[in-house]
C-alpha cells in the first residue's frame, strides 16, 4: 500500500524530534547543566550548530533535552485522555436516551466551555508549577474532546445491523462496545490522538513561556523562548530555534495526522478532499 | 417529432469503461423508460444527458435536443438548457432539497437564474407550480421547510422546482425508489399527468419492470453500459429477443419452488403485543408523551409456515421485529417462541434466544468490517453453552458457507471483499448456523437487484425444506411476498388490519387498506400476449 | 425558538454555576488554607489568623461560596490583597485592554479566514489551493507568543512601523490605541485564522457533496452560483461553532500575549496576581474570563437556531 506524502513527511519531521529526546538520554554536544559564561550569545558555528545562550549553554543540545520535555508531557496528556475519556464516551453511547448519557454530555459540555488554557494556568498556578502539573492541567481537557469523539463515532455504529445481529447473539453491550464498537472506532481515535498530541505540544510551551510548566534547571522550550525575550533583538537565535523545533514538531504530527486519516478511513478522505 | 437523439453514447471516468455507444431517441410527449440493474449505467446515461458527470469523465457522441448538440456545447450555454429546456429529478427525496431555505425560495430559484422573472412574480408561479404537484397552499404555504415535510411531499417539490420553466424534456432516475408503495403510485401519476397536459417528454429510469410496463411507451433495457434490447414496451416485452430481457423478467416474476412442510405446532405465538415509545418533550414543562408503535397486535406461526409481513415505513413493523427478536420491552401483551416467553433485555434466556435468528436488510451495515467471514457467521455461537472450537468449529463454518452457496476459502476474507447478493447469503449463513427453528427475515431481499433476488429467494426455500425452518418474512414489497409466503399479514399504524392465505387476500382483499396497497403496486403482466 | 432559547439559558446557567464551584473548590478549598497559601510558609500564625479574619474564611464553606456568589452578582469581586483597591477597579482598567484585544483578533481572524476558506475549497485541487493548505498547515503549527515576538522583531525593532509593546490608553486617541493593540492582534489571529480557514474549507467542500447542491445545478446554476447561493449558507453553521470556541482561545492567547507586548489588561493582572499570591484577585479574574466564554457560546448557540431552521421546533 502506498503511503501518502503527508504520513511519510510529518513522520520523518517527528522521528527526528523524538530520536533526539530519546538520544538526549545518552549523549548531547554538550552538557546543559554547566553555564559557560565565557562563551555565551555565539552566533551558530561548527562548535555550536545553534549558537549558544545567554549562560553559554548550546542551544542544540538544549533544544534535545527540551524535547523530552515536550513530548513528554503532551503524550501522557494524551495518554490520561484516552484512558478516561474513551470508555466514558463508549458507556455514554451504550446508554444514549438514557439520563446518564445526557449527564456525560452535559458533564463533557461543561468542560469545554472552560477556556482551557485559562485553567490550566489557574491549576498549575495554585498547584505549583511543575511537569507533573502541567500533564494534569492539559490531560483534563483531552478527557471530554476522546469522550464527544467516542461518543458520537460510537453512535453511528450502535446503529448498524450488525449490532443488533450481536445482540441477537445474546451479547451484552460491554462485550459489544469492546468487539465491536472499540475496533471500529479506532482509527478515528488514533488520528485525534495525533491532533492532541500536536495541542498538547503548544500548551506545554504556552504554559513554560508563562513560567508554569516544568522548573528550571530542566530545559523546556517554552522557557527558553521567554528566556530570549529580552535579548531578541541583538541575538535572534536564542528565540529562532526553539521556535522552530515547536513549529516542526507540531507541523509533523498534524502532517502525521492528516496522512493517517487518508489511509485509514477512506469515506473521511472523499470529504476531506 | 423527434425531441431527443442520443447517438454512440460512450462514456468513461479515470479509463473506466462506464458505457457503450448508446443510442436512443426520445419523442415529444412520449415516456422513455430506461430499466437495468444496478452497475448497468442507467443513472451514468441521465447524468451524461445533463452533463452532470463527476470529475475524470471522458464522453464522446451526440447528444441532440432540438437541433442543440449538447455535447458540443460550452459549460454556460449548458447551465442556462439545465432547468429550462432539460431538467431531472433524483432518487432520493431526503436529501434533495437544500435544509435552511423555505420550498418556495427553491422553486422560485429556478426562474430567478434564468432571468424569467423577478422575486415576487418569481414567487407566484412558485405557488402555482407547488399547486399542480399537489401540494396546496393551505398546507405547504412557501415559507415551509424541507424538513417538514415528507419523502413523497419532498419528492413533489423537486418536481416543482425541475419543471417551473416547463422543460421539454424531464429525466427522473429512480424517482420512486425510496418511496412507500402508494406514495410511489401517486408520484407516477403526477408525473403521467405532467407529461399528458404539458407535453413534456419523460426519461424514466428504474430497475423495476413492472413500473416501466405499465407507463413507458418505449423502452430501453441495459445491462453492462450497453443497451441490449429497445422499441417499444409492448413489443419488447411480447419477444424479449435478448437473453438477458428474458432473465430479468422472468426473475421479476419468479416463484420458487416451495415444499412447506406445515405441522399445526405453533412456533411463534404474538398475543396482544402492545409497545409504546416515549416521545422526546415538546417543552421543558409538558409531560412526555407516548408513541404507539404497536397496538394490541396478535398473531400465531406454525412449525414450518413461511408468514408474510407487509406494511409500509412507519407501520411499526420493525418495532415489532426487534421485539420478537427479545430487543424491545413491551408495554402489554407477551411473546412467545415454542412455549417459552420472550423477555427484552438482557436476562433472555440463550436457550430461548438459539431458537431464532434474523436476517437484515441492508447488506452493507450487516457486518463488522475488521472481521473475517469466518469469524462473523459463528457469532450465534456465543448462545451455545458448548461452543464448538477448533477443528469442530472450522467444520461448522465450512458447512454454513457450504449450504449457501459459498466457498470454504470465502472464511478467511473479510465482507468487502463480496457483492450484495453474496453478503446476504453470509448473512443466511450467519443465521443458520445455530439450525434455529425460525429465521427473521427483515426486508432481506429489498436491496437486491432482481436477478439476485431470485437466486437468494431460491436458496431460501431450499434451506427451508432441508433445515425445517419457519420463515417471517416481513416486507413493504407486496409482489415479492406474494411470491413466497403461505399466509400474510397486513399491518398499518401498529395494528393488523387483514390476514389471511397469502393468495386469498392478494385476489379478493377484505380490508380498504390492502385493497388500497394492492391497486398501488404495479404489476407486471405474466405474459405480454394480452396487451396492457 | 423561543423555547430552544430557554434551554440554552438553563444550560448556561448550570455551566455557570458549575463553573463557579469549580474555580472557588480549586482555589479556596484544594489547597487547603489560603491565607496561608498567601501568606507563604515563614508567616507568623496571628498574621495568618489576622488575614483570615480579613478575608472572611472563618465562615462554613457553604457559607463563603454564597457569599462570593452574592458580591460578585453585585459587583463586588472583594479587595485585592496586593494593591488594596476593589477587585472591580482593577478589572475595569484592565478589561478594555484584553476585550477589544480578543475582539480586534476575532475580526482579523475571521475577515482572513472567510475569503481564504472559500477560494480554496472553489479552486480545489489546484495551485491556488494548495498554496493554501500548506501555507494554513504551517499557521496552526505557530506557538502565537513566539509569532508575537518575530513580529515585534521584524515590524517595531527592526523597521519601527510600531513601538515595541505598551499601551497608551484610550484616552490618548483612539488611532493610537488601536495601532499599539494591532501587532498583538495579529499574533493572535493569524494561528487562529489558519485553523478556521481550514475548517472553512473543508466544511464547504462537504457542503458541495451534498444532493441539494446537485438538484441546484440541474435546475442550472453554475458552479459559483450553487457555492453562493446554496452551499455557503450549510457549511456556515458548523463553522459558528467553531467562532464561538475560537473567542475562548484567543481571550487565553491575549493573557499571554499581552507578556510580550507590555499591555496592562487581564492578563497581566492574572500573572501578578499569581505571583504575588493574591487569590483574591485571580479567583475574580478567572471568573469573569470563564463567564465571558460561556456567554459567548451562548449567543453562538442561539445564532446557531437562527440559521438553522430544523433547530426551531414549530408544533
Amino acid at each position: 500500500m502506498k503511503l501518502p506524502r503527508t504520513l511519510i513527511f510529518g513522520g520523518i519531521l517527528f522521528a527526528t524530534f523524538l530520536f533526539a529526546a530519546l538520544a538526549s538520554f545518552f549523549w548531547t554536544p554538550e552538557n546543559v547543566e554547566v553555564l559557560k559564561i565565557t562563551s555565551r550569545f555565539k552566533l551558530p558555528s561548527v562548535i555550536n550548530w545553534f549558537g549558544t545562550d545567554h549562560f553559554g549553554r548550546d542551544i542544540f543540545s538544549m533544544i534535545m533535552v527540551g524535547a523530552r520535555t515536550s513530548i513528554a508531557v503532551a503524550v501522557v496528556a494524551v495518554g490520561i485522555g484516552i484512558i478516561i475519556g474513551v470508555p466514558l464516551g463508549l458507556w455514554a453511547a451504550s446508554r444514549h436516551g438514557h439520563w446518564l448519557d445526557d449527564l456525560i454530555m452535559r458533564g463533557n459540555d461543561l468542560v469545554f466551555a472552560f477556556p482551557s488554557l485559562i485553567i490550566a494556568i489557574l491549576i498549575t498556578a495554585v498547584f505549583g508549577p511543575s511537569a507533573f502539573n502541567a500533564i494534569i492541567a492539559i490531560g483534563i481537557f483531552n478527557v471530554p474532546v476522546f469522550a464527544r469523539i467516542s461518543r458520537g463515532g460510537a453512535l453511528s455504529i450502535w446503529n448498524l445491523d450488525y449490532i443488533l445481529s450481536a445482540r441477537v447473539a445474546g451479547k451484552g453491550t460491554f462485550r459489544i462496545s469492546a468487539e465491536h464498537i472499540l475496533p471500529n472506532i479506532a482509527n478515528l481515535l488514533i488520528v485525534q490522538g495525533t491532533i492532541q498530541f500536536s495541542l498538547g505540544i503548544l500548551a506545554e510551551a504556552a504554559l513554560s513561556y508563562v513560567g508554569l510548566g516544568v522548573q528550571p534547571p530542566t530545559p523546556s522550550w517554552g522557557r527558553m523562548l521567554a528566556d530570549s525575550q529580552t535579548m531578541i533583538s541583538f541575538a535572534p537565535h536564542l528565540a529562532l530555534f526553539p521556535g522552530f523545533a515547536i513549529i516542526l514538531t507540531v507541523l509533523g504530527l498534524n502532517l502525521m495526522g492528516d496522512g493517517l486519516r487518508d489511509i485509514l478511513d477512506p469515506r473521511i478522505r472523499r470529504a476531506q478532499k | 417529432m423527434t425531441l431527443l437523439n442520443v447517438e454512440n453514447l460512450t462514456l468513461s471516468i479515470h479509463d473506466t469503461k462506464i458505457l457503450d455507444n448508446i443510442s436512443f431517441s426520445v419523442n415529444e410527449g412520449e415516456i422513455f423508460g430506461i430499466v437495468g440493474e444496478s452497475g448497468s449505467g442507467k443513472s451514468m446515461t441521465a447524468l451524461g444527458l445533463m452533463k452532470l458527470l463527476p470529475d475524470g469523465a471522458k464522453m464522446t457522441g451526440a447528444v441532440t435536443l432540438s437541433e442543440i448538440d449538447l455535447s458540443k456545447i460550452s459549460e454556460e450555454k449548458m447551465c442556462s438548457l439545465r432547468g429550462n429546456a432539460i431538467s431531472m429529478i433524483f432518487q432520493e427525496p431526503m436529501t434533495a432539497l437544500n435544509p435552511v431555505q423555505t420550498i418556495g425560495n427553491q422553486v422560485a430559484e429556478t426562474l430567478i437564474i434564468h432571468g424569467q422573472a423577478k422575486r415576487s412574480e418569481a414567487l407566484r408561479v412558485a405557488r402555482e407550480k407547488l399547486n399542480r404537484v399537489g401540494l396546496t397552499a393551505k398546507q405547504f404555504p412557501l415559507s415551509k421547510y424541507p424538513h417538514e415535510l415528507s419523502g413523497g411531499q419532498r419528492q413533489r417539490v423537486a418536481i416543482a422546482l425541475a419543471i417551473a420553466m416547463r422543460p421539454q424534456i424531464l429525466i427522473a432516475d429512480e424517482p420512486t425508489t425510496a418511496l412507500d408503495v402508494t406514495t410511489q403510485s401517486q408520484i407516477l401519476k403526477l408525473l403521467k399527468s405532467l407529461v399528458d397536459e404539458e407535453k413534456m417528454a419523460l426519461i424514466l429510469i428504474t430497475h423495476d419492470l413492472a413500473v416501466v410496463s405499465g407507463l413507458a411507451n418505449n423502452v430501453a433495457v441495459m445491462q453492462n453500459g450497453e443497451i441490449v434490447e429497445a422499441g417499444k414496451t409492448k413489443d419488447v416485452f411480447h419477444h424479449m429477443k435478448h437473453e438477458y430481457t428474458r432473465q430479468l423478467f422472468s426473475a421479476s416474476n419468479h416463484v420458487p419452488t416451495r415444499n412447506p412442510k406445515l405441522a399445526e405446532v405453533p412456533l411463534l405465538e404474538i398475543n396482544n403485543v402492545i409497545r409504546n415509545y416515549k416521545l422526546p418533550r415538546e417543552s421543558i414543562f409538558s409531560r412526555q408523551k407516548d408513541f404507539p408503535a404497536i397496538r394490541d397486535i396478535s398473531f400465531t406461526l406454525k412449525k414450518g409456515e413461511n408468514l408474510g409481513l407487509v406494511g409500509e415505513s412507519g407501520c411499526g413493523k420493525s418495532t415489532l421485529t426487534r421485539a420478537i427478536l427479545g430487543l424491545e420491552e413491551l408495554q402489554g401483551g407477551e411473546i412467545k417462541l415454542e412455549g417459552d416467553i420472550v423477555k427484552a433485555g438482557k436476562n433472555l434466556d440463550p436457550n430461548i434466544r438459539r431458537k431464532m435468528q434474523v436476517v437484515f436488510q441492508d447488506p452493507f451495515g450487516s457486518f463488522n468490517p475488521r472481521h473475517k467471514v469466518g469469524r462473523l457467521i459463528s457469532e450465534p455461537f456465543y448462545l451455545i453453552e458448548d461452543q464448538p472450537k477448533g477443528l469442530e468449529l472450522k467444520n461448522e463454518i465450512d458447512d454454513a458457507l457450504l449450504n449457501v452457496g459459498l466457498e470454504r476459502e470465502d472464511a478467511n476474507k473479510y465482507i468487502h471483499e463480496f457483492s450484495g447478493g453474496q453478503r446476504q447469503r453470509i448473512a443466511i449463513a450467519r443465521a443458520l448456523i445455530i439450525k434455529p427453528s425460525l429465521i427473521v427475515l427483515d426486508e432481506a431481499v429489498s436491496a437486491l437487484d432482481v436477478s439476485i433476488r431470485a437466486q437468494v429467494l431460491d436458496l431460501l426455500a431450499e434451506l427451508s425444506s432441508k433445515f425445517n425452518l419457519s420463515y417471517l418474512f416481513i416486507s413493504h414489497d407486496l409482489s415479492v411476498v406474494r411470491n413466497i409466503t403461505d399466509r400474510v399479514l397486513v399491518m398499518k399504524s401498529g395494528r393488523i388490519v387483514e390476514s389471511g392465505q397469502t393468495q386469498m387476500v392478494f385476489n379478493d382483499p377484505k380490508h380498504d387498506y390492502t385493497k388500497e396497497l394492492i391497486a398501488a403496486t404495479p404489476k407486471l403482466p405474466k405474459n405480454f400476449n394480452q396487451s396492457i | 425558538m423561543l423555547h430552544f432559547a430557554f434551554t440554552r439559558l438553563i444550560s448556561l446557567s448550570l455551566s455557570l454555576i458549575a463553573a463557579s464551584v469549580v474555580i472557588f473548590s480549586v482555589i479556596e478549598i484544594i489547597p487547603g488554607d489560603p491565607a496561608s497559601f498567601m501568606l507563604g510558609i515563614n508567616a507568623q500564625p496571628d498574621t495568618i489568623a489576622a488575614l483570615r479574619d480579613q478575608l472572611g474564611l472563618n465562615g462554613s464553606i457553604i457559607s463563603r461560596y454564597f457569599n462570593w456568589i452574592s458580591g460578585m452578582l453585585t459587583g463586588d469581586f472583594g479587595i485585592s490583597y496586593t494593591y488594596r483597591v476593589p477587585v472591580s477597579e482593577l478589572i475595569m482598567a484592565r478589561v478594555w485592554i484584553s476585550l477589544p484585544l480578543a475582539i480586534y483578533a476575532l475580526a482579523i481572524s475571521t475577515l482572513i479566514a472567510f475569503p481564504v476558506g472559500l477560494i480554496a475549497a472553489a479552486n480545489r485541487g489546484r495551485p491556488v489551493d494548495l498554496t493554501i493548505m500548506g501555507t494554513t498547515q504551517l499557521g496552526v503549527a505557530i506557538p502565537n507568543f513566539w509569532f508575537a515576538m518575530i513580529l515585534v522583531l521584524i515590524f517595531a525593532i527592526n523597521l519601527r512601523w510600531f513601538s515595541a509593546g505598551g499601551f497608551p490608553g484610550w484616552d490618548q486617541g483612539f488611532l493610537l490605541s488601536i495601532k499599539s493593540l494591532t501587532l498583538p492582534a495579529i499574533a493572535l489571529a493569524l494561528p487562529q485564522a489558519s485553523i478556521l480557514a481550514r475548517i472553512m474549507r473543508s466544511s464547504i467542500l462537504d457542503t458541495l457533496d451534498q444532493d441539494y447542491v446537485r438538484t441546484a445545478r440541474a435546475k442550472g446554476l453554475t458552479r459559483s452560483q450553487a457555492i453562493w447561493r446554496h452551499a455557503l449558507k450549510n457549511a456556515m453553521i458548523p463553522v459558528l461553532t467553531i467562532i464561538g470556541m475560537q473567542f475562548s482561545f484567543l481571550m487565553a492567547g491575549a493573557i499571554i500575549i499581552e507578556n510580550v507586548f507590555f499591555l496592562p489588561g487581564l492578563g497581566r493582572l492574572i500573572f501578578q496576581g499569581i505571583t504575588q499570591r493574591d487569590l483574591i484577585v485571580v479567583e475574580s479574574v478567572v471568573m469573569l474570563l470563564v463567564f465571558a466564554v460561556i456567554t459567548v457560546t451562548f449567543i453562538v448557540d442561539i445564532t446557531y437556531a437562527a440559521v438553522d431552521p430544523r433547530l426551531r421546533r414549530k408544533q
